[in-house]
């Protein structure tokens, strides 16, 4: 048994590796492992029946017509000499016996084990009202099949139900397909939960100036099929109603952790646990040495937000975390590397470039340092206690890469730094106005979970079964 | 393609006119997987990508551009 004794080495030149998730980030894994010299037997388990494919052109190009959803594979780096079990769940892990169970009831012994599952669309709360043929979600490239061929349909309105990222570039690409949409936010605005309500009120503009039909404050009470089980239109919390051909629920996403319940690993609705090297916590806080995580389904802490554990839905993340965890796979203790990525992300919608570094959930003020609000075209820095903690950009992209250095060099804010175009005294802050975390809102892309898993304010919630 | 790395200095778009395309002023929108008539295109754009955000791989082997092999990522 190679990992017993720690040997890296052994397990490198002879070890079993199982990845479990075949996306992005357990394919990066699986690259990254080879790269490193892993010699031994590697397996691949995904659910979908898909080879690791990308996800963010299914809300773009694959909605506006342009890219099928089954052409978005992702490239591969090198040849991976992998036995991949594809179309097949974990169900669950037996870490004494390092055993992952699958649905058919087979057995996969590891000697080390990178977990990366992910996570899935949040459905419709009511089973029956989301089984309405219109009612559809968007995470995998069969969801987005079903939804672009629906728009091909032309659909009289699409209710999209949430305005976060995911539901405002469905609704941009309706918009751009001429279809009309009315998009329910149970928020003060779109993008509020990720941006805060200063930028959320730029997005909401956006929204109007492409003649969607945007509620804020509203949600959605039910949905109503015809007799033939065909959606017919919804109803929403002001009392009115609302006739549309398809709804979209974009509520966010659930990470896949069902199928570790039981297994004794700190895992649970808000992922799982693991320290800055990758290696999953068990449900005491400790941490264990053969199991990794990494990608949307892992939450970690991190040195620069207070090593307060985050849970970062995010493409580059994936890839970062996917490469760390990888890397100490095949080292010893002395050569592993901690996940010190930066937290980044991009959306396009209504011709816009949103792009963010840092974790802007974390400000409590913003201020414009190029740009203006009015233009919808600016750099908006986000600060925490004196310094800047986040940055986002509205089509200002290019110059994101600096105030990511001030981030990570926790720089002072407000920002000090002299600008020439702007009136002397430095930028003016102003509160962010993210609503009350108690309060659900939908798309937030970090979730700050809390500090470590043993601490006792975190508790640990088995998931049901 | 990594598009935290784009700084949409639209190289691409001009390199591969059928495969990339500025989508307003920054967004970038491209074609994942371009035919292999395109591939003459796809590698001068991924080659001339001032930040390297272009990931190649085309049947027959993967193929990565230089400066991107290491796969770090900012």
């Amino acid at each position: 048994m190679p990992a017993a004794d720690g040997s890296a080495e052994e397990f490198r030149r002879r070890g079993h590796a199982v990845v479990v998730g075949a996306s992005l980030a357990g394919l990066r894994a699986a690259e990254t492992l080879r790269e490193e010299g892993f010699a031994g037997t590697l397996t691949m388990i995904g659910d979908e029946p898909h080879e690791p494919y990308d996800r963010p052109p299914l809300s773009k190009q694959v909605l506006l017509g342009r890219t099928g959803a089954g052409d978005t594979l992702l490239p591969r780096r090198r040849a991976l000499e992998a036995r991949w079990l594809l179309g097949t769940a974990a169900t669950g892990l037996d870490l004494a016996g390092r055993r992952v169970r699958l649905a058919g009831g087979e057995e996969v012994r590891y000697d080390r084990l990178l977990i990366a599952t992910g996570t899935r669309a949040r459905p419709w709360i009511k089973e029956t009202e989301a089984a309405l043929d219109g009612v559809l979600t968007l995470r995998t490239g069969d969801d987005a099949a079903r939804l672009a061929r629906r728009l091909d349909a032309r659909p009289r309105r699409v209710l999209v139900i949430g305005a976060g990222f995911t539901g405002s570039e469905i609704t941009s690409a309706c918009r751009e397909r001429g279809i009309d949409v009315t998009v329910a936010e149970r928020g003060p605005a779109p993008l509020v939960g990720a941006l805060g309500g200063v930028v959320g009120a730029v997005a909401a503009e956006l929204h109007h100036a492409h003649g969607v039909d945007l509620r804020c404050g509203i949600t959605v009470t039910a949905l109503e099929g015809d007799p033939a089980g065909r959606l017919r239109c919804a109803h929403l919390s002001d009392g009115t109603t609302l006739e549309a051909d398809a709804a979209v629920v974009a509520l966010g996403a659930v990470r896949n952790t069902e199928w570790l319940a039981g297994s004794g690993l700190a895992a649970g609705p808000r992922g799982v646990a693991c320290d800055a090297g990758c290696r999953a916590f068990d449900v005491h806080g400790i941490v264990t040495d053969d199991v990794f995580v990494a990608g949307d389904v892992a939450r970690s802490p991190h040195p620069l937000f207070g090593y307060q554990f985050l849970s970062l839905e995010h493409w580059g993340n994936a890839v970062a975390q996917a490469e760390v965890a990888a890397h100490n796979m095949v080292s010893p203790g002395p050569e592993r590397r901690p996940h010190l990525w930066l937290p980044a992300f991009w959306s396009a919608q209504f011709g816009i470039n949103i792009k963010s570094v840092g974790v802007p959930p974390m400000g409590r003020e913003l201020a414009i340092v190029q740009g203006s609000l009015a233009e919808r075209r600016f750099a908006a820095v986000y600060g925490h206690q004196g310094r800047v903690i986040a940055a986002v950009t509205f089509d200002h992209g290019r110059w994101l890469p600096f105030y990511g250095r001030l981030i990570e060099t926790a720089a002072p804010f407000p920002p000090d730094f002299a600008q020439v175009d702007r009136a002397p005294g430095g930028p003016r802050p102003i509160p962010a106005e993210f609503p009350d975390p108690a309060l659900p809102t939908h798309g937030p892309t970090v979730t700050l979970s809390g500090y470590a898993p043993s601490e006792r304010r975190v508790t640990f919630v088995p998931a049901r079964v | 393609m990594d598009l935290n790395r784009c700084e949409a200095y639209a190289q691409c778009a001009f390199q591969a006119p059928d495969v990339f395309a500025m989508h307003g002023e920054e967004a970038l929108m491209y074609e994942p997987c371009p035919g292999d008539e395109r591939r003459e295109q796809v590698m001068r754009a991924a080659a001339s990508c001032p930040v390297q955000a272009i990931l190649v791989e085309w049947p027959g082997g993967p193929a990565v551009p230089e400066g991107a092999a290491t796969g770090a990522r900012g």
